[in-house]
């Protein structure tokens, strides 16, 4: 209803393309500036948080309960947290630094959002894309066993963390309270993400309680992909897309029920 | 051609709502020049951007059938951390037009210069206005939304605007909303005074700028 009423679907896809770039382009400039590396910032932001991690786990000797090699242990369990962790915080709040830009009818909550989480998704992908592969250069890191198992993981995570993202991000319009208790929510959820243990490793009346949380079946699936038969994975793929159908049809309700109600000033 | 069916907006408060429009009706047909009088907090803004459909009615429905803009000379559009070259590459391609075919226009109109290359907050208010109307005046529309009175900068200034606007574009459609009432006498064709959340309509001009100003 919002776009020009006789344009046809390819014509309102065409402008939301159009709108997404348009945004994409300026949060990128807004963000990062053309200063010193600029763009670059989108993904060595994270490259340094996995790297700092990396070397901690490293020295640490981080108990993750296996025998798995810790570097590309480390880079999949934390590129993992920065993609559930970060993009609902990146889309929480986003209406009121938006007000300006929504004049332009075409403008929308939702086109806003999406420019958030491709920019988002594309920089910790690439971070850890880059981490992997300057790693095995150097020999500190083997490559994936199965490149494509660690791939769709990888996408299904992101679905995760999208849903996540439009649900949370809509529902901190309604209420400051999620914003209050999303923030001290990650630090509980970091240590039970799956990301500095493996399932196997748990005894298996707390596996079957973290297993509750869809990232854990993720970055299970992912490392499995990576790391092949060095150990035994747990995952349930169904309830994991189960969860980011649930998530997502209720995240694109919940965004649709704000944007229709959104004030600009 | 913009349609208000049965138009209602309500805006949530801390306790109820306020009511701003309740069920009106409003047609603005092509070419036609409406203004719209009211007090401060009467609607005005909130009307427009009913029009332009930044917002939408809590009930009811708005048409429309011509291209709108989005209000006039509004600078709040502008990213402040972004330069005056890098806004108008953002309004380009959210209309879908090439920025190289509009620059040289911006830069001429809003004679910013070398500013132009420079952050929004760097700007005093004037230069950020004049930059506001020169990309205002790169995207084609068929009805211009006019917020307050476009009267930013010198008298010079004033006179390319005037004449940017209201000569060259005498064929579109134009809403204003003020509470100038020689503004809108001047630029109108049909004045409606907003108040008690609804229009009211007059049969003349001078009779609404008088019901306006008595009120």
């Amino acid at each position: 209803m919002r776009r020009e009423l006789n344009s046809s679907l390819s014509q309102s896809w065409a402008i939301q393309r159009r709108i997404i770039f348009a945004l994409v382009m300026r949060e990128a400039l807004t963000r990062y500036g053309r200063h010193n590396i600029g763009f670059l910032w989108l993904f060595v932001e994270p490259m340094i948080f996995t790297v700092g991690i990396t070397i901690f786990w490293t020295f640490t000797k981080a108990a993750h309960g296996s025998d798995l090699p810790i570097v590309p242990f480390a880079i999949t369990g934390y590129s993992s947290v920065l993609v559930w962790r970060n993009i609902p915080g990146r889309l929480s709040n986003a209406v009121l630094p938006n007000v300006g830009i929504m004049h332009h009818r075409n403008v929308r909550l939702i086109d806003i959002y999406f420019a958030r989480l491709l920019l988002e998704t594309s920089g910790v992908s690439m971070s850890f894309l880059f981490l992997t592969l300057a790693f095995w250069v150097v020999e500190w890191t083997a490559l994936p066993e199965d490149v494509l198992q660690v791939l769709s993981g990888w996408l299904l995570l992101n679905w995760f963390g999208w849903s996540m993202g439009l649900l949370i991000g809509s529902l901190s319009e309604q209420t400051e309270i999620i914003e209050k208790i999303w923030h001290p929510a990650t630090y509980f959820l970091f240590p039970l993400s799956g990301a500095a243990f493996i399932a196997d490793a748990l005894p298996p009346a707390f596996r079957d309680f973290v297993l509750w949380l869809p990232m854990v079946h993720c970055v299970e699936y992912i490392r499995e992909g990576f790391f092949g038969s060095a150990f035994v994975a747990h995952y349930d793929l169904g309830y994991v897309v189960t969860c980011c159908c649930v998530m997502s049809v209720a995240g694109f309700l919940n965004v649709n029920y704000v944007a229709n109600r959104v004030v600009l000033q | 051609m913009i349609r208000f069916e049965q138009v209602s907006k309500r805006y949530p408060l801390g306790h109820g709502q306020r009511v701003v429009l309740q069920d009106v009706n409003l047609e603005i047909a092509r070419g036609e020049k409406v203004g719209i009088l009211g007090r401060n907090g009467s609607g005005k803004s909130t009307t427009i951007r009913l029009l332009s459909g930044a917002e939408l009615p809590s009930a009811g429905r708005v048409v429309r059938d011509m291209t709108v803009s989005w209000p006039l000379a509004f600078g709040g559009a502008f990213q402040s951390s972004l330069t005056g070259r890098d806004n108008l590459r953002l309004i380009c391609r959210i209309y879908g037009k090439d920025h190289e075919d509009c620059i040289d226009f911006v830069s001429d109109f809003s004679e910013l210069g070398a500013y132009l290359d420079e952050p929004i907050r760097n700007y005093s208010s004037g230069m950020s206005a004049r930059l506001a109307f020169a990309i205002s005046m790169v995207i084609e529309f068929d009805c211009f939304l006019i917020d307050e009175v476009v009267a930013v900068g010198d008298s010079r200034f004033h006179q390319k605007c005037h004449e940017e606007l209201f000569v060259k574009r005498i064929d579109r459609s134009f809403v204003i909303v003020s509470h100038d009432t020689e503004y809108i006498r001047h630029h109108c064709d049909i004045v409606l005074v907003l108040r008690d959340s609804t229009f009211h309509r007059f049969s003349s001009i001078d009779e609404a700028i008088e019901n306006y100003v008595s009120n």
